[in-house]
């Protein structure tokens, strides 16, 4: 397995109380395969995703169990130093807001050519020819004429691809890209998409994509993992999810979503609102949201229970709701 | 509920906003404009809600805020009831800004932090107080938030307080707060996560048939758009280029943007988007403050030829389409428009598990609130 996260659990501590922003993930990914991770905003994604990466803000961070084990070596034990070798040239992030992320008064083409130049030891010269190499590669017309541009010369989708470029430059076998399509239009996010997933395969690397837009995940991944207040509950193989959904949680966001080829009368939409981490409700933390709690959802939390071999709900109820028996 | 006989509530023409462009700091010199809308007709009947699509920078937010007054337009003309507002001022501008107010994209944004919900709810009451006499404010803010969902105990309470989904409900009862007949809703919902997405857009369904109100409804989601409207504009870079009824866009686009728009929409149905076609458009969105000349799509358009460079094709039914009585025939600006079907229909969860009966809310409702 390249990536094995296991039991991961992280705080923040806040003067409010202690934010339980990540409770028990656990999530695996193999080299070639794309794993989607699904949730509502503060779900703890991000958290897990910066955790994995080892850029959590710590304090008011904590991470307070757990592990991250990449090719088998366990990260949270790992000295920064070395971590920081591993970062960027054997995993390496995208995120959301590319504009934020690229450093605005640097060229595009010496962001992409110090890769070269810090990790590999290359000459100035030959990372820039690196760099245009890099921005044809992402697609990036007359890279060579815009190699000295400035990021905010690019458009929105360009700018993506220019991270994108940035992650891949130095063929990690790892990418965790979090929501690297959310603030683009559908029209190019489609060819955003399309080009990560064109690269992955290429470069048979594992790829974590971090988003809560469900269409996307149909598209390109290999199996998703659903979260809620900080835990996995529900993990599949994609195709099974968008059929039989096992956790009501799953089946709730499926159903709230509008289709484009039908025009139906109200929207289902789950009632309530996602947790306060601060104050998650005991039990099954979905309890005041979910249709078919019973008491001991409002009492026992729930364990991962194993559906078949490659599927996981955290619900007690997972065969009622797989099955779609009526809530009684 | 489109009532096409009926008179037009609001009836747009040729609308421009042009954004000079200027160069030098002591003497600035205009160097050009951008073009951010460029031409933008249509009309919007009485109970109707008309969805407004197209990509990031096409010009939306621009014909949003000059529908309500935000901004002055270059040029054309915005009849409310049959009289141009544009030419407007004094106390019958006020009194036409009464009846067409906005509900704004970002919930966190929009409403001032320092204030409480009650004042931001109650301040268009400042500016027309024949609406609400002081003595009677409290009481109609704590109407306003009832009808939105909201407890009316929380009218002293702070926008921080309050979650996302809640404070875009706060955003909707400022707009509702003067009873007007239009609202405007500029992505009242792309902030939102899905789950809450729908409470909001069922609540706004809601309110429209209760107040008999008319939404000029604008997002990039074109799901969501489909769901909410009756009819559909498409812009591209400052113009419509496609406008007709839900089915007519949806199922029956025949300009090759609206094309390539519905076939990039990712489809969360891996059974759905079998033997699915995906056009995937190639290029860069041009700049508006150099459009392409004659069709403006055709840097992008993969069926662009040389009349495309030279002649600009004008919002109508395309003659091929001309009394066909079929589907096809709307408006399309597109000089060689073709039918194309691109949103394939499958048995998705939507349809084959209804959420009847599986305690599904179906508009607001008062646990919502904690
Ligand atoms: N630096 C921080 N200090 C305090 N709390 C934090 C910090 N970073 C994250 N959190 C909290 O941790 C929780 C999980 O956040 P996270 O960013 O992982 O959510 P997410 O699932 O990525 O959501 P989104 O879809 O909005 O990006 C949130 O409640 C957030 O407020
Ligand atoms: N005050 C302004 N001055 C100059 N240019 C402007 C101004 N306001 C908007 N523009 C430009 O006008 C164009 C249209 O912008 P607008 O905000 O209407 O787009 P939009 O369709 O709402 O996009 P989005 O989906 O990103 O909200 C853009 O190119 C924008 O940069
Ligand atoms: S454990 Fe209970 S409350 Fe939680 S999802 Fe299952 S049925 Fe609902
Ligand atoms: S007019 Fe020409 S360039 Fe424009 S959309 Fe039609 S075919 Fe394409
Ligand atoms: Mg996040
Ligand atoms: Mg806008």
């Amino acid at each position: 397995m390249l990536l094995e996260v296991r039991d991961l659990q992280v705080e923040f501590h806040t003067r409010d109380g202690v934010a339980k922003a990540v409770n028990g993930v656990s999530y695996s990914v193999d080299a070639g395969e794309t794993l989607a991770v699904l949730g509502e905003s503060g779900s703890g994604k991000s958290v897990t995703a910066q955790a994995i990466m080892g850029i959590l803000d710590i304090p008011p961070g904590r991470i307070a169990g757990g592990e991250v084990l990449f090719k088998g070596q366990d990260l949270l034990k790992t000295k920064e130093d070395q971590r920081r070798k591993i970062r960027g040239a054997d995993m390496a992030m995208i995120f959301q807001d590319a504009l934020s992320s690229l450093n605005p008064v640097l060229s595009v083409g010496a962001q992409l050519g110090e890769m070269f130049v810090v990790h590999r030891g290359m000459s100035r010269k030959d990372a820039r020819a690196r760099a245009v190499e890099l921005m044809d590669r992402v697609r990036i017309p007359a890279a060579k004429e815009r190699v000295n541009d400035y990021p905010h010369q690019f458009s929105g989708g360009m700018r993506q691809r220019i991270m994108i470029a940035m992650a891949m430059a130095l063929e990690p076998s790892l990418i965790i890209a979090d929501e690297p399509t959310t603030a683009l239009d559908v029209t190019v996010q489609a060819q955003v998409m399309e080009l990560l997933a064109d690269l992955q395969r290429e470069l048979n690397m594992g790829l974590i994509l971090i988003t809560h837009d469900l269409g996307v995940v149909a598209d390109v991944a290999d199996k998703i993992a659903v979260m809620y207040a900080g835990r996995i509950v529900e993990s599949a193989p994609v195709h099974y999810i968008y059929k039989a959904p096992a956790h009501p949680y799953t089946r709730g966001l499926l159903d709230s979503i509008p289709r484009l080829d039908q025009k139906g009368r109200d929207l289902y939409a789950i009632k309530g609102l996602p947790p306060n981490l601060l104050k998650i409700p005991a039990g099954c933390a979905f309890n005041p949201r979910c249709p078919r709690a019973q008491d001991i959802c409002r009492t026992d939390v729930p364990p991962l229970f194993e559906v078949d071999e490659s599927r996981r709900s955290a619900c007690f109820f997972w065969r009622e709701t797989l099955d779609d028996v009526p809530v009684r | 509920m489109t009532s096409r006989s009926a008179e037009p509530i609001l009836e747009v023409r040729d609308l421009v906003k042009h954004f000079p462009l200027t160069q030098g700091i002591l003497f600035k010199r205009q160097i050009g404009a951008v073009k951010a809308v460029d031409g933008v007709s249509f009309q919007l009947a009485p109970g109707e809600t008309l969805g407004v699509v197209g990509e990031s920078g096409c010009g939306k937010s621009t014909v949003a805020r000059m529908l309500v007054n935000l901004e002055r337009p270059t040029s054309g003309e915005i009849r409310y009831k049959g009289e141009d507002i544009t030419r407007l001022s004094g106390r019958a501008l006020k009194a036409v800004r009464r009846n067409i107010q906005m509900v704004f994209q970002d919930p966190y944004t929009s409403l001032n932090p320092r204030m409480t919900v009650g004042d931001i709810i109650g301040e268009p009451f400042d500016i027309h107080p024949e609406v609400a006499p002081k003595g009677d404010r409290r009481r109609r803010v704590q109407d306003l938030l009832d009808v939105v969902g909201l407890n009316p105990e929380y009218i002293n309470r702070y926008p921080h307080q309050f979650s996302g989904g809640q404070r875009q409900r706060i955003g909707i009862a400022r707009g509702l707060a003067l009873r007007p007949e239009i609202i405007v809703a500029d992505e009242p919902v792309s902030a939102l996560d899905v789950s809450v997405q729908a409470q909001v857009i069922n609540l706004m369904e809601r309110l429209q048939n209760e107040f008999d109100l008319s939404y000029v409804f604008i997002a990039h989601d074109l799901s969501i758009v489909r769901h909410i409207s009756d009819r559909v504009g498409v812009m591209y870079l400052g113009r419509i280029i496609e406008i007709g009824t839900d089915t007519q866009i949806y199922d029956h686009p025949t300009h090759p943007y609206t094309q390539a728009l519905l076939s990039a929409v990712p489809v969360p149905d891996p059974a759905a988007r079998e033997g699915r076609e995906r056009i995937i458009l190639t290029g860069e969105v041009p700049s508006p403050a150099h459009p392409p000349s004659g069709c403006r799509f055709r840097t992008r358009c993969w069926k662009a030829q040389e009349r495309c460079t030279l002649e600009v094709p004008l919002l109508a039914v395309p003659a091929v389409f001309r009394d066909t009585h079929g589907p096809a025939e709307h408006d399309s600006a597109c000089h060689f428009a073709e039918e194309r079907q691109v949103v394939t229909s499958g048995a998705g969860p939507g349809e084959t598990r209804g959420p009847d009966g599986e305690g599904g809310e179906q508009g607001p409702d008062p646990d919502n609130e904690r």
